[in-house]
């Protein structure tokens, strides 16, 4: 009984860590840049895929290829946000319809990089198998790799929180996320700080796509599932709120493994019902302002 | 000269209706049967995104749930298609999709803006994902098997949906009822305080545009023969309506019209000449119609029109 407890709860966090990563992602694309990034899946995709090739004909250690797929990722969004967006947000009328036509554009950009994702790597199912050894919690067996995944996922998000509230840049983004207007008035470079968030939050979804594939497999359609549950995820913990990813990430960990042990199949539709009476109830999240 | 104003000018307009819609009608007659089927996808897309802009257009709540009523129609298609006679079928499918959204909407009343965009998104996630998990578990098959009916029955009675879902909209555009729901649009809390009845007309409409999704998908299920809720609740079904209404215009009623058509047959025609590049330039096409045409097709025709006939303002 208690080793069934311990493995749930334990399974929960290991999915909430990558969740909690993927989903402060997209809070800071859509919390600061306002761009509710339907294509956030496809550049954890890439992340992911970087990192096999990597493995797969090099030999690299996926813990070092996270140092080249998230910059890659980074300077893709980067220059996404400064073509595309950028353009859209100066000719848009006002922010409800940025936000509207952003979040068009962004299905138009996934269908664009899951083809060429099809296109360069194949569409089948791949995987590898690294640091795949048990370690053993009083019973309760998991992965090597899916701790150090959770490490990682903890550290990046201390890094992350810390880089927001200590540095000066971190202070130029939160102005631009309370007031773009007043922000530029104060001397903030507005077109380049929101470029530099969209440019973060592909790269946090790029570094747990690197992370996730060392423990799940990967192909080039998987990436609207888990822009879904990064979305539900920050809708649970409030939009914009990065602290409040990382509750609502480890929270929907939680009730994902709960579920799955319950009725296995029937995790996805806890998630919707959970997002939906969320949303009715009270769509500012747990920790929304 | 104003090209809204040439176009709306009522004879010409009326006449050109008429001839169009003859040759519709009679095309059956002598078209090849590729064309008959390829016309029948067009029209289900022109319903498809006339009735999402019904209630999307004047209001500016986008609607990411037409794959849920949609599917709501072929599932009742499904689930009765042996029983009951075919137009006995559609009514069904339309209604129940009407009450779904009647549901959803007086769920969703104080959501708005990109929460509402979310929640009707997660809807079809939802009832997909829900099915599934039932077909899997409870009946134990995956998928149902739809009675087919011969390509010319499907293609009039879209063709009568059609007519009606752009007959309903038009008149819903030119009466209060259309006015409400455009000062909604405008400002719900002021429209509210001059007297519109907010709640029932957005839910009204809601189910209304519901209604033609539901009967849309209701007709398409007997073409499909067999379908499962990954055919019936395709989110990409919930993504074009709004695309083919963004990419068409929409001021005016004809907007989403062209855009629906222009839309369906470039998605044929890439199918059919790339079949491997086929979704990658639809996505270019997607992001450039996005970032270049914020006014759709119309509003560049509007404006190439004003070039060439001189008029230096065109008036809003």
């Amino acid at each position: 009984m208690i080793v069934t407890i311990l493995d749930i709860l334990i399974a929960g966090l290991l999915m909430g860590g990558i969740y909690a990563l993927i989903a402060v992602g997209l809070s800071l694309q859509y919390g600061v840049a306002r761009v509710l990034n339907i294509a956030h899946g496809e550049f954890i995709m890439i992340g992911a895929f970087i990192t096999w090739t990597l493995y797969r004909f090099l030999k690299v250690s996926p813990l070092v290829s996270v140092a080249i797929s998230s910059p890659v990722v980074f300077i893709i969004g980067f220059i996404l946000y400064r073509t595309v967006f950028t353009r859209l947000r100066t000719s848009s009328p006002s922010p409800a319809v940025f936000e509207g036509k952003s979040m068009l554009a962004c299905f138009g950009l996934l269908f664009i990089i899951q083809n060429l994702a099809i296109l360069i790597w194949g569409a089948d199912i791949k995987g590898y198998s690294y640091l795949a050894f048990p370690i053993d919690f009083w019973g309760a067996k998991f992965a090597a790799n899916r701790l150090i995944t959770l490490g990682f996922a903890v550290a990046f998000g201390l890094v992350f929180y810390l880089f927001l509230a200590r540095t000066r840049m971190g202070k130029a983004i939160r102005a631009a996320a309370q007031d773009p207007a007043a922000g530029a008035l104060m001397g903030v470079n507005i077109s380049r700080v929101l470029a530099l968030c969209f440019g973060l939050g592909a790269l946090m979804a790029g570094l747990g796509g690197s992370l996730l594939s060392m423990s799940y497999q990967i192909q080039p359609t998987m990436g609207l599932e888990y822009t879904m549950i990064a979305l539900i995820v920050i809708v649970l913990g409030g939009l914009g709120s990065i602290p409040g990813s990382f509750v609502g990430g480890f929270l929907l960990g939680l009730v994902g493994s709960i579920v799955t042990y319950m009725q296995p199949g029937l995790s996805l539709v806890a998630y919707y019902v959970i997002f939906m009476l969320l949303l009715l109830v009270k769509p500012t999240g747990i920790l929304g302002r | 000269m104003d090209i809204a104003k040439f176009i709306s000018h009522k004879s010409f307009l009326l006449g050109f209706i008429f001839i169009l819609l003859i040759i519709v009608a009679t095309l059956p007659l002598y078209a090849t049967r590729y064309s008959i089927v390829l016309l029948t996808t067009i029209f289900m897309y022109v319903v498809l995104t006339v009735s999402w802009t019904i209630f999307s257009g004047p209001t500016g709540y986008v609607s990411l749930a037409p794959a849920a009523f949609f599917g709501a129609g072929v599932y009742t298609s499904a689930l009765l298609g042996f029983v009951l006679p075919l137009p006995a079928i559609i009514v069904i499918g339309a209604l129940s999709s009407a009450c779904l959204a009647l549901l959803v909407g007086a769920l969703t009343l104080r959501l708005r803006g990109i929460y509402f965009v979310m929640f009707t998104f997660g809807l079809v996630e939802l009832l997909l994902h829900f099915i599934l998990w039932w077909e899997v578990n409870i009946t134990g098959t995956t998928g149902r098997v739809v009675p087919t009916v011969d390509n010319t029955t499907v293609y009039y009675l879209m063709l009568t949906i059609l007519v009606i879902v752009i007959l309903i909209a038009y008149l819903i555009k030119h009466s209060r009822f259309g006015l409400g729901l455009q000062s909604i649009g405008e400002c719900e809390e002021a429209a509210a305080h001059t007297g519109v009845n907010v709640t029932v007309l957005k839910i009204t409409t809601f189910a209304v545009s519901a209604f033609f999704m539901g009967a849309a998908g209701a007709i398409m299920a007997t073409r499909w023969t067999y379908i499962d809720p990954r055919i019936a609740f395709n989110p990409v079904l919930s993504f074009l309506p709004v695309l083919m209404a963004i990419f068409g215009g929409m001021g005016q009623l004809y907007g989403p019209v062209i855009g629906a058509v222009i839309f369906t047959y470039l998605e044929e025609f890439l199918i059919t000449r790339f079949p491997y590049y086929y979704m990658l330039i639809f996505g270019v096409i997607m992001v450039v119609a996005i970032v270049y045409l914020p006014e759709g097709l119309v509003g560049l025709t509007q404006k190439l029109w004003n070039r060439i006939s001189g008029v230096k303002y065109a008036d809003p």
